[in-house]
């Protein structure tokens, strides 16, 4: 019942049908293998019904036709100079993100009440690998929302960056991005363990997520404990990224570099925690 | 014994899943050790999980995917080596009798297929050993008959050892080698049938009799009512 990671996992050893390979090397291979294995599996569900993904677009794109046009006309926020519709664009790409991600631990925990979670656990994998497999899932469809955003965005105007570095670097951020609330949802789902007070927490989690981040106001126009509640929020990291990376004369406030190394660092923490915390849902 | 099918019997609440549990490493031992073919069920975990298989109570397929897809994420998450994973896959598929359904969503399957695609899943890496958790409850009488047979055959095939629970008398009798009979937590009773009758003094005693004998004291309602639900669930989707 221990959670392992890569390369010093016990699972490693226990080989049953490829001896062969029993270096470190190989170790490594089997765990991105088992990874891939659990987000192949929701992925290939998507393929089969695809519709999840057009109805989750439609609140980003409320957000960015409604909210995102008619406060562009008050001109009210200090953008630093930026029209306001540009701003507001990779702030609704984050809560995409964010929204997709964080409702990952209902279907954790319908897989475990079907009983897949238990063949998950009793399957060699090490844990993390399974809680990164979900992670990588939920980055996939994060992905798919990005797309419909970035199209929403063109029509609207938004001038964006259309560099091959930018692309992988807003590619690299959604990944985390969604890898990160994602896994925070398993780990929820693993302590509340019901749909029903899972539904109630989720709710109660992603409003002010999304309100006390850079979302859609900068921070400097926060009081100050808000202010500080959002620099604790990885959102704010998110948002900040991707608006240094999408929008042409974007800049990171709080330094890209920092962006990237928040999210990557609370996503490893979040994975070992979730490793460990995963097998608990059964009981 | 390899090759063997063990059956443990016991009223609802008597201890079977959560035993079973124990033994695939899902829950930790309440209290003392255990080995499973030689490995320590808490220290080698990872060494016990490489050599079983269990397929739990509830049904556990996917239903969105197909029967190939759901074989599919298990041959990768048993390491199983791509150059062999096909073929696993199709032998699996045509030993539960699949092979027909395999591009099918699950969704569309009768319950007694979705029970054998998972002792399909169960197999992929040919396990020393399989756990079965009630694996004919809610089927219908010709789907028990078929996934019997389909036991019968994996244990020819293979000479896995299988340990199954079940509250029906004629399917132990039918499959089991050895029984154990559960009862409060405790392990009452443990033989082949020639044995049981032996230490209860029935020469003639049929399984149902002695597993009344051995279990008959128990008052109702001694099961957790969540694990009624969970079985009557299970038996409603399979329906």
């Amino acid at each position: 019942m221990t959670p392992s990671a890569p390369g010093t996992s016990p699972g490693g050893s226990a080989e049953p049908v490829a001896g062969s390979h029993r270096t470190a090397v190989g170790a490594v291979v089997r765990y991105v293998a088992n990874v891939l294995a659990v987000a192949a599996m929701d992925v290939r569900k998507l393929r089969h019904d695809p519709s999840e993904l057009f109805t989750r677009a439609i609140q980003p794109m409320l957000w960015l036709l409604v909210f995102g046009q008619v406060f562009a006309r008050i001109r009210a926020m200090p953008t630093g100079g930026m029209e306001y519709i540009d701003f507001l664009a990779p702030g609704i790409l984050a809560q995409s993100v964010l929204f997709v991600a964080i409702f990952n631990g209902i279907s954790v925990i319908w897989e475990r009440d079907l009983g897949i979670v238990h063949k998950f656990l009793v399957s060699p994998a090490p844990r993390t690998a399974l809680v990164l497999g979900k992670a990588l899932s939920a980055g996939v469809k994060a992905l798919s929302q990005a797309v419909i955003i970035y199209l929403v965005a063109v029509a609207l105007g938004v001038k964006m960056v259309w560099s091959v570095p930018a692309l992988s670097g807003v590619t690299i951020l959604v990944l985390l991005g969604a890898a990160l609330f994602s896994t925070f949802s398993l780990i929820i789902a693993c302590i509340v363990k019901t749909r029903e007070r899972f539904m109630g927490i989720g709710q109660v989690l992603t409003m002010p997520m999304f309100f006390a981040s850079n979302a859609i106001y900068p921070t400097s126009i926060m009081p100050a404990w808000l202010r500080g509640v959002a620099h604790a929020n990885p959102l704010t990291y998110e948002v900040d990224g991707l608006r240094a990376l999408m929008l042409a004369g974007g800049e990171s406030a709080l330094g890209l570099h920092v962006d990237f190394a928040v999210l990557a660092l609370t996503l490893a923490v979040l994975v070992l925690i979730g490793g460990w915390i995963y097998p608990r849902l059964i009981t | 014994m390899t090759g063997e099918v063990f059956g443990l019997l016991g009223r609802n609440g008597a201890g079977k899943s959560t035993l079973i549990k124990m033994l695939t490493t899902l829950l930790p031992p309440s209290a003392g050790s255990a080995q499973v073919a030689g490995f320590d069920l808490v220290r080698q975990a990872a060494q016990v999980r490489a050599i079983i298989g269990y397929v739990p109570q509830a049904l556990s397929a996917d239903g969105e995917l197909t029967g190939y897809e759901n074989l599919q994420v298990f041959a990768r998450l048993y390491d199983i080596p791509r150059a062999m994973r096909e073929s696993r896959i199709r032998e699996a598929l045509q030993l539960m009798g699949l092979a027909d359904a395999a591009r099918k969503l699950v969704g569309t399957y009768s319950g007694g297929m979705i029970r054998r695609l998972e002792i399909a899943q169960s197999m992929l890496h040919r396990p020393k050993l399989l756990f079965l958790d009630e694996p004919t409850v809610g089927l219908d009488p010709v789907a028990r008959e078929a996934v019997w047979d389909h036991i019968a055959r994996l244990r020819a095939s293979f000479g896995m050892t299988i340990f199954l629970t079940t509250h029906y008398m004629d399917e132990a009798e039918r499959l089991c080698g050895r029984f154990g009979i559960m009862r409060r937590g405790k392990l009452v009773a443990l033989g082949s049938l020639q044995e049981l009758r032996a230490a209860s003094g029935g020469e003639q005693a049929t399984l149902d009799s002695l597993f009344a004998h051995y279990t008959e004291d128990l008052s109702e309602g001694e099961g957790r009512y969540v694990d009624t639900v969970s079985t009557r669930n299970v038996a409603r989707r399979l329906g």
